[in-house]
């Protein structure tokens, strides 16, 4: 292909031999990695686009529709539903850990206490389980006799007590505070480690000038923090837009389609009602949204 | 007291996180029957024996260490060597081939699992362990590529020079001098790919519509749809399906923090 773009002109002529040599190296070193990538995410994802333009039952033939299944998207109430619950679920996976996890991170990090190593290891732990065995345990906890309502009768608040997985209003917060738990560790993680790095001197003449605990987190602790901030919407974000397992496992949409989320809509509509193309297109739809948040999230962590 | 407020905080919060991983305890270690509970044992050991053989816990696991050795092995070796590309040489549009291979951090399962299962299937690789392994490969590999070219840019340049001068090529500059002193940032790796490829649910899901390569979670989820009134063998499952990675985690969880903070990019 190309001559290597050394950055030495005369180093370049003093390897007057490697030279032809030297301009394939790193594509060799790059081909396999280069091959795997482009045939099984990059092809697919062109694939993806293509597929979405057309009407097709996975069988026989296909329609073009142009963009018939994008504006069938937006027509679609169900979708619409879809897309919306998964905008809830930022809420339960990204905002509400990080409320939490700020005022923890903030009162761990200042705070003279044994086992914070100990602590981290704990609370770090639901990343690591399998979002399925998560959702198995969350089942039995949500059961209508399970520990949540039996806990809720033991105190007296017997009236509570409902079956939290086929509720209409209650399903789909019950599922996201799942996501809460799952998120929480990662969240707090993050922040301590960003926290841990703020000189004490700030806060030192922070009280010097008279400024209260208030006023120090929010004039000292918050800026500081914001890059790891950043970072934990982005992926706490993209993990409550691409909420699949805990769904499937969980409450499989319903009851009614209550808690149905648009990567469920894509494997249910592919797999299972055969409207390939429309899965696609939500499929590719949902990539925009992640490519979006990611960029308006990240635009705003990048400003000073 | 704010000592006293900060170890109450502690306590409430490591309750609320292990307390359903108490659950799923109490719950695989419980009775299995009402019958079995009047023998008045404490822990009911045999719930996993019975959910190896009765949930045939014994063959996903297996699938799902094949799977993982295929993904990690395959990934790992293509990322280094793409990482130390990038990373150590200079060539024409390398910024460009770094950027596409970013892009793949952040394309979402959903979207490529269609196209994928589609053509897959048409080249005969649904149902077999590559039409598993293959995209968890890839999307492995925009991630390691990521990872690894970071850790390459950061090694010493001198030293790569003078084994130049010595005459060593490329391959073994990398192989003898660079992978051995970057033992931690390829381990961090191995974990992160070995994690994301045993707790993946979507793509076993889809390649293999038959089950004949049907890894743990999956295993998990169906077991649940079949014996709804066996509480104690599920859980006795699902406490299987989570120990590997769990037990890596508590062993080495100063590389697991750590990397899954500096790889957090990637989900």
């Amino acid at each position: 292909m190309s001559d290597p773009v050394v950055g030495v002109t005369d180093r370049r002529a003093s390897r007057r031999s490697g030279r032809s040599r030297a301009a394939w190296v790193p594509l060799a070193y790059l081909a396999p990695a280069a091959l795997l990538y482009g045939a099984f995410l990059l092809f697919p994802l062109g694939r993806a686009a293509q597929f979405s333009f057309f009407e097709w039952d996975g069988l026989g033939q296909s329609t073009f529709v142009g963009f018939g299944n994008y504006i069938a998207l937006v027509q679609d109430e169900q979708l619409r539903e879809a897309f919306l619950h998964a905008f809830v679920l930022i809420f339960f996976y990204a905002v509400l850990p990080l409320a939490i996890g700020l005022l923890l991170a903030a009162l761990l990090t200042r705070a003279q206490v044994r086992g914070l190593g100990f602590f981290r290891t704990i609370i770090f732990l639901p990343q690591v389980i399998a979002m399925v065995v998560v959702a198995v345990t969350w089942r039995q906890i949500y059961a209508p006799d399970g520990p949540l309502n039996g806990f809720l009768r033991a105190i007296g608040l017997g009236d509570l007590a409902r079956p939290w997985l086929g509720d209409y209003t209650f399903t789909l917060p019950a599922v996201g505070l799942i996501g809460s738990w799952v998120s929480l560790g990662l969240v707090t993680v993050l922040l301590m480690a960003g926290m841990s790095r703020i000189p004490p001197e700030l806060y030192e003449s922070a009280r010097i000038d008279g400024a209260g605990p208030f006023q120090e987190f929010f004039a000292i602790t918050l800026p500081s923090v914001r890059g790891e901030i950043t970072v934990a919407l982005t992926l706490t974000i993209v993990a409550a837009l691409k909420t699949f397992d805990l769904i499937y496992v969980t409450t499989s949409g319903g009851p009614g389609t209550s808690t149905t989320v648009p990567s469920y809509e894509v494997y249910r509509r592919a797999f299972q009602l055969g409207e390939v193309g429309a899965a696609t297109a939500v499929g590719v739809a949902l990539t925009i949204v992640v490519f979006a948040i990611n960029f308006v999230v990240n635009r705003i962590g990048d400003k000073k | 007291m704010e000592r006293t407020a900060n170890y109450v905080i502690l306590i409430v919060f490591a309750l609320v996180i292990l307390g359903p991983v108490g659950v799923i305890l109490s719950l695989a270690l419980g009775p299995e029957s009402a019958s079995v509970a009047r023998e008045g044992r404490l822990f009911h050991w045999e719930n996993f024996a019975e959910a190896w053989e009765v949930g045939r816990f014994g063959q996903y696991m297996a699938t799902s260490v094949v799977v993982a050795v295929v993904v990690v092995i395959v990934a790992v070796t293509a990322s280094i060597l793409a990482g130390y590309a990038l990373g150590t040489m200079r060539f024409r549009f390398a910024d460009v081939i770094f950027y596409v291979f970013l892009l793949g951090i952040m394309v979402p399962t959903e979207a490529i699992i269609v196209p994928l299962y589609f053509d897959l299937r048409t080249i005969g690789l649904t149902n077999t362990v590559w039409g598993v392994a293959f995209p968890q490969i890839a999307m492995s590999i925009a991630f390691g590529t990521y990872w690894m070219r970071t850790y390459f840019r950061t090694t010493n340049r001198a030293m790569i020079e003078a084994a130049q001068l010595d005459g060593a090529s490329s391959f073994r500059i990398l192989w003898q001098i660079l992978v051995p002193i970057g033992r931690p940032a390829i381990l961090t790796l191995v974990l992160l790919v070995f994690m994301w490829t045993w707790n993946e649910f979507l793509v076993p899901l889809v390649m293999s519509p038959n089950g004949s390569v049907r890894t743990a979670p999956l295993g998990l989820a169906f077991f649940q749809g079949q014996y709804t009134q066996g509480t104690a063998l599920l859980a006795a499952g699902a406490v299987m399906v989570a120990l590997p990675v769990v037990a890596l985690y508590i062993f080495l969880q100063r590389y697991f923090i750590k990397g899954m903070l500096q790889g957090a990019v990637r989900e």
